[in-house]
């Protein structure tokens, strides 16, 4: 388990494929990765985040997904700060035997971090900033991980 | 004395991102009425709970948790990570 909080970029690529060449017993290497969306008016997304509680809810859910799925590995990157549309914000891996379980914990992983994860964005635009509201979707997803 | 966190628009309502307070709040939401009674901003900050988070130690919890023992409480907007 890989969980790094941070400001700097990160290349997609590089872990991506340090974290398959970790892993070549697995069968299977899923990742993810969520970029500032480009739209037309957007200038830039500035991401805060309460220190020492992120790592540990990152943990926290990192573990939920380890102990869920014959997982044999997973990575987690969040950063925060200042980015622009096209940079990478975050990423996710899993490693598994079998490709049902790692794509399974990583959309886990996804749902988790996007509602149970202390990260709030706010978007710039030519004359306006507004933090974004979270989504009842994004709360709704939660749900199909309950009870099964 | 419990450190008392706030983030996003909470932080900018309130105007700062953490303090020190002296208090005798048995709960979370005691807590949030002797804020609101403080001044119009805090008021302000937590017209709507339903539109808040609170985390005590860096857990998440509810409004009515007990605060005894507790070092840190933080109020935020439901999150928006991924």
């Amino acid at each position: 388990m890989d969980i790094r909080v941070q400001a700097a970029p990160f290349d997609f690529g590089a872990e991506a494929g340090a974290f398959a060449e970790g892993h070549t017993q697995a069968g299977a290497i899923v990742t993810f990765t969520g970029v500032v969306r480009g739209d037309d008016s957007l200038t830039r997304m500035e991401i805060e985040h309460y220190p020492g509680m992120t790592e540990r809810a990152l943990e926290k859910i990192a573990g939920q997904a380890m102990d869920r799925w014959a997982l044999a590995d997973c990575l987690v990157i969040h950063r925060h700060g200042p980015m622009v549309p096209g940079e990478a914000i975050m990423m996710v891996a899993t490693a598994a035997r079998h490709r049902a379980d790692a794509f399974a914990a990583a959309e886990f992983l996804m749902d988790y971090l996007k509602s149970r994860a202390p990260f709030w964005k706010k978007e710039y635009r030519e004359g306006a900033e507004d933090w974004v509201a979270a989504k009842d979707a994004d709360e709704a997803a939660l749900g199909r991980w309950d009870g099964d | 004395m419990i450190d008392v966190l706030y983030f996003a628009w909470v932080r900018e309502r309130i105007g700062l991102p953490k303090e020190r307070i002296e208090t005798q709040a048995a709960t979370v939401a005691d807590l949030v009425e002797e804020l609101k009674a403080r001044e119009e901003r805090y008021a302000l900050a937590f017209s709507d709970l339903s539109a808040l988070r609170v985390a005590v130690d860096q857990d998440l919890t509810d409004f009515d948790a007990p605060l005894a023992g507790a070092r840190e409480v933080a109020f935020f907007p439901p999150m928006t990570g991924g």
